[in-house]
């Protein structure tokens, strides 16, 4: 049972209501308490209207994931009423607004029933229309504060840091909205309930951040200064925090800006403009979800046979159009390994949380121009758009943008004999790129069809099949570049059955694995973190009888490529599959290696 | 190698440009393009073009899209980069190219196919966004390299080679270009190198998307009796509006324009246009009157040519106002612990 500084508060409102900065509020008060917390916004893909929930799990570090299970429920939308209730825990909380009185909805008796009349003290408060729909969240915070002993002096401090110098005048109003919440629980419960936050030190070194910015950031310190893109859920934050990093620290001495973004007609041209920057010598990047993948398919190709170096974000979504847009999947990992026509293969990162976000948002940038080729960085919008506490993000003082070979003037001038653009000359498959406008020598015409090592036109067939053969002998080359993944063994020998997964699985992986040692089994865990796969994965693969294979998507498509790529054994691959738009749980986890181990006897 | 590069022979009394270059350092590989075909003569005027204005080809950014016209960037500047997109897109990647460096000179070659079917979306956002560039359509009414089916361009009743009509209404390009706020639109034919060659000087200095529409006959799908795109009938149906002078930087205007007729226009960088009216009718920096006189003319099916549309202010939105300078370094920050440290500052 939830206990103190364990339990998770799901809070289902209304979206447009203003619910989000009060729930935002909620989470970072118990962070400043320095207790461990993670939020998850389920909200709808409308702007004003439909259900929204805002999940926040109070728990160990490790496992600030989705556990699957709701301790304490604040109903404030009427519409969901019954099937918030109905996902509550036994001996939960039901939290609602009583001055719509439910008991005729109220069908359980497993749970504790809390009311507060919140929409009639606040009517009675406030006068303006507006300011009655945004207090009434504001005093849900207030009532929450008194129940689970949250400090309100560092909810006031947050108040005052989100209002700022500008706004000061409404702390109080907001102040008072607390009160008229945190006076009536105290008055009418016994405060805090058994389930609270407790004061702790477990948030130094950490922040709480998402995704999407620390891609961003991460971005824009590896000096990315040609942007173009189309706007998409949940890719849109990128470009926005991209903008407003740029907007304050990429200026000239004269305020020139040193760096252009660009909103494309559309991702196909988007995917064109940065080509055509990379093709320049600019470090360019789109972000953008499955939908744009698919447009930008035909310039994916075009930029893996010309060998142009593109960075671009995927952050992944479900799947086409409208409808289930704002949710989060994994189901992109086949259509970036392998965007576009003929043969094509592409170096993806698989982060699992915003401070790997940023890490490999540098390294994109990094990879993209040392092997000439567009890179895909698979993010999602688990990662992407929510709250994650994580240990604060470290600038590496040593780094220096890898530009890869790049021919300058100099060079050029020294050279002897003629400029192969296809050449390999390290053998490594990684050819010499010359940047227009430099040098008379260093020109070559680019093209996506049938090209010679000097980048002149052929329909030789040797001659188009030794770049084709180099270009894959490159995407070797590329194992030694890439994120090694994350490999973890339980013992000092590999146990019985191992799990293999990727990116936002990961806290949810590893609770279950912590849960399943807990109940006597063990797991080793590989932590694929990009492609192509490297021979740890085949070793890993080789040392187990089992391997689960645990991915957010329909399709199995992980478990597809390890059979492909790594000629994987599909008879030890057992796949563990979570495909319903919300990020995957660990109970979920937990629950089918247990089954399957009790019927199959594997681990 | 099947495909030859053009031997560079050079002849001592070739005219040299200020650089000491003659036009033979402007030619590119060997066309491999049907002989008598419209895009080959619009390649040489590029040369000639380029050569006088004393360009130093390497400073040239040369891009396309697919097509056989989209070809024929391999065919001039043999030091200048360039890039064969993909079908229609070529637009977007001179919008990012030019970003990335607006130092260079940018030369774009599309066909109509390519500009008008697949790429009409990328053509009019380019204009929109009024890339810094000369982008040439050159025209022939059919997909040359797909074996000669209709394009977007040609026009009602115009007869394929093998019989079939076209019946949907072309797409032309020059009235969309004036439409969408191109500040530079002309009209040439391939058959006209007299003509054309000032237009691309001009072109290549517009400051700004520069279009030029070049009627270019296919003497393989579409120089037949019956097209509107043949040579014999675009001939017959020229109808040159103005004409244009380019005078270079300093260079004295010379010749005497009769009053009411001639038109100079300076550019940003000193040189001048000269118009000279050929149909007092025509208005050239007037865009209704513009539209207006080109809607009439298409009525009586004639072939409009010259600077149809000019407007060299400068845009106040546009791609070209952003970074005058090279992006292609890579610049960090000064900071990025400081950076960083500021940033988390506000995630705790
Ligand atoms: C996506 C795509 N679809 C189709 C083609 C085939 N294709 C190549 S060139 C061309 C038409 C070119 O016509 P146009 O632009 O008028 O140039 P022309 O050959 O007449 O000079 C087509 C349809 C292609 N290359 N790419
Ligand atoms: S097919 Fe037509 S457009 Fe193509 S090269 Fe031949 S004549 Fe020119």
């Amino acid at each position: 049972m939830p206990k103190v500084n364990d339990f998770t508060l799901k809070i289902a409102t209304v979206n447009g209501t203003g619910s989000a900065s009060a729930n935002a509020l909620l989470m970072k008060s118990i962070f400043r308490m320095g207790v461990p917390v993670m939020g998850k916004n389920y909200f709808p893909s409308n702007i004003q209207g439909l259900p929204t929930w805002y999940e926040i799990r109070v728990t160990d570090p490790g496992h600030l994931t989705r556990a699957g299970q709701v301790h304490f429920m604040v109903a404030m939308n009427a519409e969901t009423f019954a099937k918030d209730q109905a996902e509550l825990a036994p001996g939960g909380y039901l939290f609602y607004d009583s001055t719509w009185p439910r008991h005729r909805e109220i069908t359980r008796d497993d749970i504790t029933v809390i009311g507060v009349p919140l929409a009639e003290m606040i009517n009675h408060h406030f006068v303006e229309p507006r300011t009655r729909i945004l207090m009434k969240n504001v005093a849900y915070v207030g009532a929450l504060a008194a129940l689970l002993d949250l400090d309100l002096d560092i909810i006031e401090q947050l108040l005052k840091e989100t209002f700022g110098e500008k706004k000061a005048k409404l702390v109080e109003p907001n102040m008072e909205a607390v009160h008229i919440g945190y006076d009536y629980a105290k008055k009418h419960y016994d405060c805090p309930l058994p389930l609270h936050v407790k004061k702790a030190d477990m948030t130094k070194g950490h922040v709480i951040v998402d995704g999407n910015t620390t891609a961003a950031l991460g971005a824009m310190l590896a000096g990315a200064n040609v942007a173009a893109w189309y706007p998409i859920t949940p890719s849109t934050s990128v470009m926005d925090a991209f903008t407003s990093f740029c907007a304050k620290h990429r200026h000239d001495e004269d305020g020139t800006p040193q760096y252009k973004i660009i909103q494309a007609e559309d991702e196909l041209a988007a995917c064109g403009m940065v080509l055509g920057a990379g093709w320049m010598g600019a470090r360019a990047f789109t972000a953008t979800s499955g939908p744009g993948i698919s447009l930008m398919n035909e310039f994916v190709s075009f930029g893996y046979y010309t060998e142009i170096p593109a960075v671009i974000f995927d952050i992944q979504r479900v799947g086409p159009s409208t409808g289930m847009p704002t949710r989060t999947q994994q189901s992109d990992i086949n259509e970036c390994a392998y965007a576009g026509h003929g043969d094509t293969r592409h170096i993806c990162l698989y982060p699992a949380d915003p401070r790997e976000a940023f890490d490999f948002s540098i390294k994109s940038f990094d990879l993209a121009e040392r092997f000439q080729t567009p890179v895909f960085m698979v993010s999602d919008l688990d990662i992407g758009m929510n709250e994650w506490m994580v240990p604060e993000l470290k600038w590496d003082e040593s780094y220096q943008p890898d530009r890869g070979k790049v021919l300058s003037a100099e060079d050029l001038d020294k050279l002897e004999g003629r400029y192969g653009r296809y050449q390999d000359p390290d053998r490594d498959g990684i050819p010499q790129r010359t940047l227009p406008g430099v040098h008379p020598k260093g020109a070559y015409f680019t093209r996506g069809s049938g090209h010679s090592e000097h980048a002149t036109y052929t329909e030789d067939a040797a001659e188009y099949q030794r770049v084709l053969d180099r270009l894959r002998r490159k995407f070797d080359t590329a194992k030694d570049h890439i994120p090694a993944p994350y490999i973890d063994y339980a013992r000092s020998k590999p146990v019985k059955a191992g799990i293999i997964s990727l990116g936002s699985c990961d806290l949810a992986v590893k609770e279950a694995r912590h849960n399943l040692k807990g109940k006597g089994t063990e797991f080793d865990y590989c932590r694929i973190r990009a492609f192509p796969f490297t021979d740890h994965i085949r070793r890993f693969i080789d040392e187990h009888d089992t391997i689960f294979v645990i991915e957010q998507n329909r399709d199995a498509q992980l478990k597809c490529m390890l059979q492909a790529e790594l000629d994987a054994d599909a008879k030890k691959l057992v796949s563990i599959l979570h495909y319903n738009g919300l990020p995957i749980a660990s109970m979920h986890i937990e629950s089918t290696i247990t089954d399957y181990c009790q019927e199959a006897e594997a681990c | 190698m099947s495909f030859m590069t053009k031997p560079k022979i050079h002849h001592p009394n070739l005219p040299k440009n200020k650089l000491g270059l003659t036009t033979r350092d402007y030619e590119g590989g060997m066309s491999t393009l049907c002989a008598g075909c419209g895009h080959d003569s619009i390649t040489a005027g590029l040369i000639e073009a380029v050569w006088a204005l004393d360009i130093e080809p390497f400073r040239v950014a040369k891009m396309s899209g697919i097509g056989c016209s989209s070809k024929t960037p391999a065919y001039f500047l043999r030091e200048a980069h360039g890039i064969n997109a993909v079908h229609g897109r070529m637009p977007s990647i001179a919008t990012g190219a030019q970003a990335a460096n607006p130092e260079l000179h940018f030369i774009g070659v599309s066909g109509d196919g390519d500009s008008l079917n697949i790429g009409f979306g990328q053509f009019a956002h380019a204009i929109r966004r009024d890339v810094n560039m000369l982008y040439i359509i050159e025209n022939n009414g059919v997909y040359g390299l797909t074996k000669g089916q209709f394009s977007a361009s040609a026009d009602v009743g115009s007869k394929a080679k093998y019989g079939q009509v076209n019946e949907n209404p072309p797409i032309d390009p020059v009235l969309t270009a004036i439409t969408l706020g191109c500040g530079f639109v002309a009209r040439g034919f391939s058959g006209d190198k007299e003509q054309l060659i000032p237009l691309i000087q001009a072109g290549l200095k517009h400051n700004g998307f520069a279009l030029i529409d070049v009627i270019s006959p296919c003497v393989a799908f579409n120089d037949h009796q019956g097209s509107s795109k043949s040579y014999a009938h675009t001939r017959e149906f020229f109808h040159p509006a103005i004409h244009t002078d380019f005078i270079p930087p300093r260079e004295e205007i010379k010749v005497e324009y009769e009053k009411g007729r001639a038109m100079p226009i300076e550019l940003h960088d000193g040189s001048t246009i000269v118009l000279r009216k050929i149909d007092v009718d025509h208005e050239p920096t007037n865009r209704a009157a513009a539209i207006g006189y080109l809607e009439r003319h298409r009525e009586a099916q004639e072939i409009v040519t010259g600077l149809l549309y000019v407007n060299s202010e400068e845009h106040e939105e546009g791609g070209r106002k952003l970074p005058a300078r090279s992006l292609t370094g890579v610049d960090g920050v000064g900071d990025p612990v400081g950076v960083l440290e500021a940033f988390q500052g506000g995630c705790r």
